[in-house]
C-alpha cells in the first residue's frame, strides 16, 4: 500500500482528473459528433435521404473522390522515394530537406490554394499563357488536384521516415548482396517492412485529401455541379440555410472521419504488434552480432 | 544551409532516383509556388506592402487571430495534459475508445466542424441556449473563434504528451517520493521538469496550426471586420475584390510566421530529443534541471 502511494495520487485526485479529461472530451468532441448526425435527421429519415439523393451532392461525392483517388498515388510515390534518401543515407543537408518536406503543413490553407492562383490565375504569371492555350487549371479540376496534393504533401513521408530510420539498412544490404535487384528488393524486403506504415500515412493523407476546404475553395471557384467538392457543398447549402442538406452531406464526411479513425486505429495497432514481436525475436538474433552492428541502433 | 551532396553509402541502390524524384516535386509543388508568391510582392513598393500589412483591417484581423489562436492553444495545453496525463496512468471503462477519439479533429473535415460547432454554440443550439440564460454569447462572436480553434488543434498536446508520460521510469518516482517529497513536489520539480519540452511542443504546434486554420472558423465566427475576422478569411475577400497583390502581401506575413513558428518547433523538438535522448550521459543538461531531486536519476 505505502509503495503504491508514492508513485500515485490520492483516489478523490484521480478521480477528479478522470472527470475533468472526460468531461472535456465529451463537450468538445463527442457532443459534435452527435450534433451532426442528429441536425441531419431533424426532420427524419426521409428528408436525409431524399438530401442525399440530390444531384448536386452526388456530383460533389464523385469529384470529392475523383481528387483523393488521384492525389493519392502521388503523395505514396513521393513519400516513399523521400523517405528512402532520407532514412537509408546520409547526406548533407539532410535535415534542412526533412524541415522542407514539413513546410505544407505549417503553411495555411487559405496561402496554399492562393499560390496557384498567382501562378495560374488570369492575373498570374502563367495566366495570360494558360488562357491562349484555352486550358483552365484556376476554377477547375486541375487546381483542386494542386492544392489538395499542396496541403497532403508531408503525410507519407512523414510516417514513412522515422519508421525506416528504425529500420536500417541491414536487411536491405542483405537482399542487394544476396543478389536481388533493386526493385526485387524494394518489393519484397522494404515493402512488407513499411507497409502498415505506409498504410497509416495514406489513410491519413486522404482523410485531408477528401475534407480539405480552404486551399480547394480558393481555387475551386464554387462552381456548382461542377467545382463543388463535398466540404464545399456542405459551405453552400449552410450558408442557404438548408440546414437538412448541409448536416446530411457531413453526416458522409462524418463518417468518412470516423472510418478514418477505426482504420488508423487498426493499423497502429498492427503496427504495435509487429514491433512487439520484433522486438521479442530480437536479443537471441543480436547476440550472434558483431558489437559493432549492434550498437548502430539507438 | 548546406549544399545537397550525394556521398556513396553501401551497397545500397536508389539513392539518386529517391533524393532526384524528392527534390523535383518538391521544388515543382511546393518551393516554386511559394517561392512564385513571394516574388509578386516585388509588384509592391516597400512603403506599399508596409501600408497593407498594417492596414486598420489587416491589424485587427492578426489581433483575433493570434489572440484567438493563443486562447485556445493555451486551454489545450491545460486540458490536453489532464487529458494525456489521465489516458496514460489511470484505468477507466472504454480507455481505448476514448483514446482513438481524441484524433477526431484530425479525422473530421474542417468544414463539418465549423457548421456543428456554429449549430451548437448558436442561441438556440444545445449548449449557446444554456450559456445564453448567462448573458454568455459564443457563436458569431470572438469566442466563437476559440471554440473553433480548440476543437481543431485538440490532439496536438496530447500526442505529443503521451508518448513522454510513458516514458517516465517509476524508479524516478519512486526514488522522489523515498527521499520524502510528497505527490505535489515529485510532480512540480521532477514530473513536470520531464516532461516540459513535449508540453511546450505541443503547444506551439497548436498554436501554429491555429493561426492558419480557415474552414471551421469562418462558420462560427461571424466574420465582422475588425472584430471577428481572421487573416486568412481577409486574404479571401482581397482576392475577391481582385486584388491578388494585396492579398498576396498579407499571405506572405503569414507566411514569415509560419516559417518562425516551425523554427520554433524544430529547436523545441530538438531540446526535447537532447534532453530525453542523451540527457543522462551529457553532463550540462543534467546539472541543469531543476531541484536536488534530479540527482536521482539513474
Amino acid at each position: 500500500m505505502m509503495t503504491r502511494r508514492a508513485t500515485t495520487e490520492p483516489r478523490w485526485v484521480r478521480l477528479l482528473l478522470t472527470a475533468i479529461a472526460l468531461g472535456f472530451l465529451f463537450l468538445f468532441l463527442v457532443l459534435p459528433l452527435i450534433a451532426v448526425f442528429w441536425e441531419a435527421f431533424a426532420q427524419g429519415a426521409r428528408a436525409y435521404w431524399d438530401a442525399l439523393q440530390d444531384g448536386e451532392a452526388q456530383s460533389a461525392m464523385l469529384l470529392t473522390l475523383t481528387i483523393a483517388a488521384l492525389v493519392l498515388p502521388f503523395n505514396i510515390a513521393f513519400g516513399v522515394a523521400a523517405a528512402w534518401a532520407i532514412a537509408k543515407f546520409d547526406f548533407r543537408g539532410k535535415s534542412l530537406l526533412t524541415t522542407l518536406i514539413d513546410l505544407p503543413f505549417a503553411v495555411s490553407p487559405v496561402v496554399a490554394g492562393l499560390i496557384f492562383i498567382i501562378l495560374f490565375g488570369a492575373q498570374g504569371y502563367f495566366g495570360q499563357w494558360l488562357a491562349a492555350q484555352d486550358v483552365k487549371v484556376i476554377f477547375a479540376l486541375p487546381g483542386m488536384i494542386l492544392a489538395t496534393l499542396f496541403v497532403t504533401f508531408p503525410f507519407v513521408a512523414r510516417e514513412l521516415i522515422p519508421l525506416m530510420q528504425s529500420q536500417g539498412r541491414d536487411e536491405e544490404e542483405a537482399a542487394v548482396s544476396l543478389g536481388a535487384s533493386g526493385w526485387q528488393m524494394f518489393w519484397r524486403v522494404t515493402l512488407p517492412n513499411i507497409k502498415w506504415g505506409l498504410m497509416y500515412g495514406v489513410i491519413l493523407a486522404n482523410a485531408r485529401a477528401m475534407g480539405e476546404f480552404g486551399a480547394v475553395s480558393v481555387v475551386s471557384g464554387h462552381i456548382r455541379g461542377e467545382t463543388n467538392t463535398l466540404p464545399l457543398h456542405v459551405e453552400i447549402l449552410y450558408n442557404e440555410y438548408n440546414q437538412i442538406g448541409a448536416f446530411a452531406a457531413a453526416t458522409v464526411l462524418a463518417l468518412l472521419g470516423l472510418v478514418t479513425l477505426v482504420a488508423k486505429t487498426v493499423v497502429e495497432w498492427r503496427m504495435r504488434r509487429e514491433t512487439e514481436m520484433l522486438t521479442a525475436d530480437l536479443p537471441p538474433e543480436r547476440t550472434d552480432l558483431p558489437p559493432s552492428v549492434a550498437t548502430e541502433r539507438p | 544551409m548546406f549544399p545537397v551532396a550525394a556521398k556513396p553509402d553501401g551497397v545500397l541502390p536508389g539513392f539518386r532516383l529517391g533524393l532526384g524524384y524528392t527534390l523535383t516535386y518538391l521544388t515543382l509543388l511546393v518551393l516554386i509556388p511559394l517561392g512564385g508568391m513571394i516574388l509578386m510582392t516585388g509588384k509592391l513598393s516597400w512603403a506599399d506592402f508596409w501600408s497593407i500589412a498594417t492596414g486598420e483591417r489587416a491589424l485587427a484581423s492578426y489581433r483575433v487571430t493570434f489572440g484567438a489562436s493563443l486562447a485556445a492553444a493555451t486551454v489545450n495545453a491545460l486540458f490536453g495534459l489532464v487529458v494525456a496525463w489521465v489516458l496514460v496512468r489511470y484505468p477507466f471503462p472504454a480507455k481505448r475508445f476514448v483514446d482513438a477519439l481524441v484524433d477526431l479533429p484530425f479525422a473530421l473535415p474542417t468544414a463539418v466542424a465549423g457548421i456543428t460547432l456554429a449549430t451548437l454554440y448558436a442561441e438556440n443550439g444545445w449548449i449557446g441556449e444554456r450559456l445564453a440564460t448567462f448573458g454568455i454569447k459564443i457563436a458569431f462572436t470572438p469566442l466563437g473563434i476559440v471554440v473553433a480553434l480548440i476543437f481543431v488543434t485538440l490532439p496536438f498536446v496530447v500526442r505529443t504528451l503521451q508518448p513522454v508520460i510513458e516514458d517516465i521510469e517509476a524508479e524516478v518516482e519512486e526514488a522522489a517520493a523515498s527521499l520524502g517529497a510528497t505527490r505535489w513536489q515529485t510532480f512540480v520539480r521532477v514530473l513536470l521538469p520531464a516532461i516540459f519540452p513535449a508540453w511546450l511542443t505541443g503547444f506551439t504546434l497548436a498554436f501554429s496550426r491555429a493561426i492558419g486554420e480557415f474552414g471551421s472558423v469562418i462558420f462560427i465566427a461571424g466574420n465582422m471586420p475588425l472584430i471577428s475576422e481572421i487573416t486568412p478569411l481577409l486574404i479571401i475577400s482581397k482576392l475577391e475584390q481582385y486584388d491578388i497583390v494585396g492579398a498576396t502581401a498579407l499571405a506572405v506575413v503569414m507566411l514569415v510566421i509560419s516559417f518562425v513558428m516551425l523554427l520554433v518547433i524544430n529547436l523545441l523538438q530538438w531540446w526535447a530529443a537532447n534532453r530525453h535522448a542523451k540527457g543522462r550521459d551529457v553532463e550540462p543538461v543534467e546539472a541543469r534541471a531543476p531541484g536536488a531531486l534530479a540527482e536521482a536519476r539513474p
